[in-house]
């Protein structure tokens, strides 16, 4: 099992505590409606993780800014996605 | 902040900052806004830097660009579980004066880049997200930031915000990308000192080598791995189409780690040290996937047009070509005294379509859809041509007609004769 952690640990991010820039709008949809739950395996920095209960959590300290959540929630749009703050969020040393 | 500029660029990666650069360099009062802590904070790619696009903005960038390795040796390897299959072209040619393409890190070269914007006279702020475009009717006229009385004026707003392109998402412009037409690709960057570096690619100096990868790592999925040699660092990735990591449920990162620990891969990056995990789309919709470049008062270029050559791994030279193409017809305009409207910024679609950009990218409008129909050229293929050079190569007593038998007949009992035919066929129509 791949500790995504561990290669999260690596990187600079300037966190905007208290304003997550992405959130899940109706996270009731996940749990009725998602059958594939997708955003929890291909999201490249872990960020959405399901229980047992089916339900689906995002945390997006650890987010690269990427957007494929918000792209591949095609069939129910429940991603409200935008960029951080001017200056917060994932901060590349090498890009 | 009430000004009023004659041009505003929203973001400065490859293409914003050939847009910035071309705009103050003629003397525009231009405006430039990144949302990162500095220029190249935000910014993701391989990378490798095309010098051609660069040098028709800055000619003498050689002069003191932050640049890698120049690449002298390129490698295509195709990939089974535990072997390859590939060809290599190296040539002392590319040790030239002025080579023709480089390893960068975006980070350092995008600051670099962005220092040469400023110097052209333009004024950059960072830590600065734009929320989206203020619009009078159909008219872009300027944009609206999180700062405080963040609305800010322009004649032209020049879109380079990205493949995620959300401003022109949020004015109407374009709608969502989708999954089946954007890579997701994941990479990390190794660090070991400049000398293992050399001698494990048989390189001198600055000179590199590039290994682009395709077959059993992408699990059967539409896409490639890279890996790049940088001066003190080895930088490699993997990406597949979203849609396909979405049908396969498989996570990139897991991709990544398969790759690291191919037979073929793991002893080049033996001992080094992982400083950095970055992932990024990339737009691979092509032609046909290219949205509206420009309206009223707006231009979009770069990544945020989908302006990238999938098939020849081309992004950043077409974001800066784009960028500057859309700066000259500012520039024209401004000169005759023309507004910017759509009528008149058509000439930014006529440039694009007579430059490489689009005629390239007319060239491959058929191969996204081959692909997606097709999944065995990253499947089938590569297990065979691995497992036919096995057969070849391994001294086992059997005659080599038989061989050449058994391979045939794999071929054949794999693809059949008319799937054969029929996949040289696609690909000659998808590429011709």
């Amino acid at each position: 099992m791949i500790k995504i952690e561990e290669k999260l640990f690596q990187n600079r991010y300037r966190v905007d505590e208290g304003r997550p820039h992405i959130q899940i709008s109706n996270p009731q949809v996940c749990v009725d409606d998602c059958k594939t739950q997708s955003c929890t395996f291909v999201c490249p920095a872990g960020c959405y993780v399901v229980d047992e209960k089916h339900e689906v959590t995002l945390t997006t300290d650890g987010c690269l800014e990427c957007g494929t959540c918000r792209v591949i929630c095609s069939e129910h749009h429940n991603v409200d996605w935008s960029y951080p703050r001017g200056g917060h969020g994932i901060l590349f040393k090498f890009g | 902040m009430a000004e009023k500029f004659d041009a505003i660029v929203v973001g400065a990666g490859p293409a914003g900052n050939a847009a910035a650069y071309t705009m103050a360099k003629a003397g525009l009062s231009v405006l430039q806004l990144e949302r990162g802590e500095t220029p190249g904070t935000k910014n993701v790619q391989g990378a490798i830097l095309y010098a051609d696009a660069l040098e028709r903005i800055i000619p003498d960038f050689r002069d003191d660009a932050p640049l890698e390795r120049h690449v002298i040796e390129q490698r295509m390897w195709v990939l089974d579980e535990k072997s390859f299959i590939g060809t290599n072209y190296r040539s002392d040619a590319f040790n030239s004066d002025q080579p023709n393409r480089y390893t960068i890190l975006r980070a350092p070269f995008d600051k670099w880049f962005s220092g040469k914007v400023k110097e052209a006279g333009a004024l950059v702020i960072c830590e600065t997200t734009v929320t989206e475009l203020i619009q009078e009717g159909k008219k872009v006229i300027g944009v609206r930031t999180d700062r405080e009385g963040g609305d800010i004026y322009a004649d032209v707003v020049i879109l380079a915000d990205g493949v995620n392109s959300l401003l022109a998402k949020k004015a109407g412009f374009h709608g969502e990308l989708e999954a089946k037409n954007v890579a997701l690709a994941v990479k990390e960057i190794h660090f070991l000192p400049e000398e293992v570096v050399q001698s494990r690619f048989n390189i001198k100096g600055n000179e590199g080598v590039v290994i682009e990868i395709a077959g059993a790592v992408t699990h059967g999925m539409v896409g490639t791995a890279f890996l790049y040699t940088n001066k003190e660092s080895i930088t490699l990735g993997i990406g597949c189409l979203l849609s396909d990591f979405k049908k396969a449920g498989i996570a990139p990162y897991t991709l990544l780690e398969e790759l690291k620990a191919h037979p073929a891969i793991a002893p080049l990056i033996e001992g080094g040290e992982m400083k950095e995990y970055a992932a990024h789309l990339i737009p691979e919709g092509g032609y046909k996937a290219v949205p509206t470049l420009y309206g009223e008062g707006w231009m979009i270029a770069g990544d945020s047009a989908g302006l990238v050559n999938a098939v020849h791994r081309e992004g950043s030279n077409l974001a800066m070509t784009s960028g500057r193409l859309a700066a000259e017809t500012v520039i024209a305009l401004k000169e005759r005294e023309l507004a910017c409207t759509a009528l008149h910024l058509a000439r930014y679609k006529t440039a694009l379509d007579d430059s490489f950009v689009m005629k390239d990218l007319r060239k491959y409008k058929e191969l996204p859809d081959i692909l997606h129909g097709n999944p065995h050229f990253f499947s089938v293929y590569p297990q065979l041509l691995n497992r036919a050079a096995h057969t070849m190569l391994m001294v086992d007593g059997q005659d080599k007609h038989s061989k050449e038998k058994t391979i045939r007949g794999s071929f054949v009992q794999q693809r059949s004769l008319w799937g054969l035919v029929g996949d040289a066929y696609r690909m000659w129509r998808a590429t011709r």
